[in-house]
């Protein structure tokens, strides 16, 4: 698990990356936490600075929308789905588990 | 509609034919391309760093078309009785999706001299590439336009003594405005890139290989390689006889349709009326094309226009390990929403009267994206 921020560094609509091996960013959205690979499966964004929209981030670069809840994109020009992570909250922090990746089938 | 001909399979083209299947079509669908879908804009990018290879710029979503493919061969003629491709068959179809996109252009004078590149395909991408791995001599860019900075931007990170020639005294001025131009200019000096604006180039030196670029005001620079970044044309010449009304680009109305309600046509190749901008205008950018095949094919489907392309025009580049994003229309009113223009990493914002009107931003993609939104 590592700490990713306090929930009130993290408002809805904003996302939070942490840099790393490869790097890893969580998500408020819809009132839940999500953790997501951060560059995007299509070229080099990172998703951390994309648009985010009910359960969807959009890529800020050329508009593949991820699924936060599973990494996978709903529309080109992304056809990989990026690796998820689980989020724990635990006395207003965020935790990411960052080696419990779940690859997407 | 029983059959649709795309002809061009590359970004719209491909874009095309995905939306086609997407809202249903499901006859008959014949891709008729001189080449198979790539991706260009990383050729002028991460491809001539050697980072991407041909097949990373493959487009995806190529097999679940369940199309016809006819790759390698130009179409020659849109009639009345069909497509007619140079192997002399002819494909009759009851829509057709024109894609043809555009080339790049070429100084006259130069076609003849060795050493000198355009950089439109990945054909070009490939020469370029290895000619500049043939060692370290002096390297000129012809235009400071956004293909001119990537590629200068390349040639100097692969260790290249580079100069841009630009003909406009700022470069980019015409679409980013003056103000931000000045910026982008500064990139090139920031990384030790000549750059030499306001001048027009008037002709070359070498015989039978280029070795210098001759200046109107009299100056020649030194050359082994020269890139000529000095636009694109569209292709259109296939389509004479085709009573198709053709002006730099198909005319097509404000939602790609021509005015023959069965043809289409989406892309660098279509010059479509823009209802932001009022006028007609050819968006040669990526995220146009493929916005664009959604709106034309609805209309293609329905018969007639019933929905509009109207989105605020958007693109983005890399240079010097920068990257520039920019949206919407520039104007004389320029603030800096964020960052500083010093440290090059900044937000600007373009304004008539209250309203916004366009964003333009280096190395800032969350404030871009947000700003882009309120446009
Ligand atoms: C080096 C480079 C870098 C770029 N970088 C960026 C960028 O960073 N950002 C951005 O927004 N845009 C960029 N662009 C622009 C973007 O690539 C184009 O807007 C986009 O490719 C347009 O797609 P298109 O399908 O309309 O045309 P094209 O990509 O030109 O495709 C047209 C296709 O039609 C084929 N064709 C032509 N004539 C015929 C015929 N008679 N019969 C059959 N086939 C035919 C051609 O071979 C080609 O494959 C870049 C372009 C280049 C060249
Ligand atoms: S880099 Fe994300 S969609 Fe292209």
């Amino acid at each position: 698990m590592i700490r990713a921020c306090s929930v009130s560094e993290l408002p809805e609509g904003e996302a939070l990356r942490l840099e790393g091996p490869v790097p890893v960013s969580v998500f408020h959205a819809e009132g839940g936490y999500y953790a997501l690979d951060d560059t995007c499966t299509h070229q080099d964004a990172s998703l951390a600075d994309g648009w985010i929209e009910d359960c969807f981030v959009e890529c800020p670069l050329h508009a593949a929308r991820f699924d936060l809840r599973t990494g996978v994109p709903d529309c080109l020009p992304a056809k990989n789905a990026v690796r998820t992570y689980p989020v724990v909250v635990a006395d207003g922090v965020i935790y990411v588990d960052t080696r419990a990746q779940r690859d997407v089938a | 509609m029983r059959t649709v001909a795309v002809v061009g399979t590359s970004l719209a083209g491909l874009r095309s034919a995905q939306e086609l299947r997407a809202q249903g079509f499901d006859g008959r669908l014949v891709m008729i391309g001189a080449e198979p879908p790539y991706d260009r804009p990383p050729l002028s990018k991460n491809f001539l760093l050697g980072k991407v290879s041909a097949d990373d710029l493959a487009l995806a979503g190529q097999d679940d078309l369940d199309a016809e493919w006819r790759l390698g061969v130009r179409a020659e003629k849109l009639g009345r009785d069909g497509v007619t491709l140079e192997d002399g068959t002819t494909i009759v179809a009851d829509g057709y999706v024109i894609a043809t996109g555009a080339v790049a252009r070429t100084l006259g004078a130069a076609r003849c001299l060795k050493g000198v590149h355009t950089l439109r395909t990945l054909d070009d991408a490939v020469s370029l590439k290895r000619e500049l791995a043939a060692g370290p001599g002096p390297v000129v860019v012809i235009g400071a336009g956004f293909i001119g900075a990537e590629v200068a931007s390349a040639c100097r990170l692969l260790g290249h003594d580079v100069t841009v020639i630009e003909a406009t005294p700022v470069p980019l001025a015409s679409v980013v405005g003056p103000e931000m131009g000045t910026v982008c200019a500064g990139l090139h000096a920031a990384s030790d890139v000549r750059l030499i604006a306001g001048v027009p180039v008037a002709g070359f030196a070498g015989t039978d290989r280029v070795t210098g670029v001759r200046l109107a005001d009299g100056r020649e620079i030194p050359a082994d390689l020269v890139v000529a970044g000095v636009g694109a044309r569209p292709v259109t010449e296939w389509l004479t006889g085709s009573g198709l009304a053709v002006d730099d680009g198909v005319l097509v109305d404000s939602g790609c349709v021509t005015a023959n309600p069965r043809v289409i046509a989406v892309g660098d190749v279509a010059r479509y009326h823009c209802l932001l901008r009022g006028g007609r205008v050819r968006a040669e950018h990526w995220t146009a094309a493929c916005e664009q095949a959604g709106v034309a094919v609805a209309n293609l489907l329905a018969g007639s226009t019933v929905t509009h392309f109207a989105r605020h025009g958007y693109f983005w580049s890399d240079q010097y390990g920068r990257r520039l994003q920019f949206a919407g229309v520039a104007t004389e009113d320029v603030r800096i929403a964020e960052g500083d223009v010093a440290s090059k990493r900044f937000v600007a914002t373009y304004h008539r009267g209250e309203a916004l009107t366009g964003v333009f931003a280096i190395d800032s993609a969350r404030p871009f994206t947000k700003l882009r939104r309120a446009l």
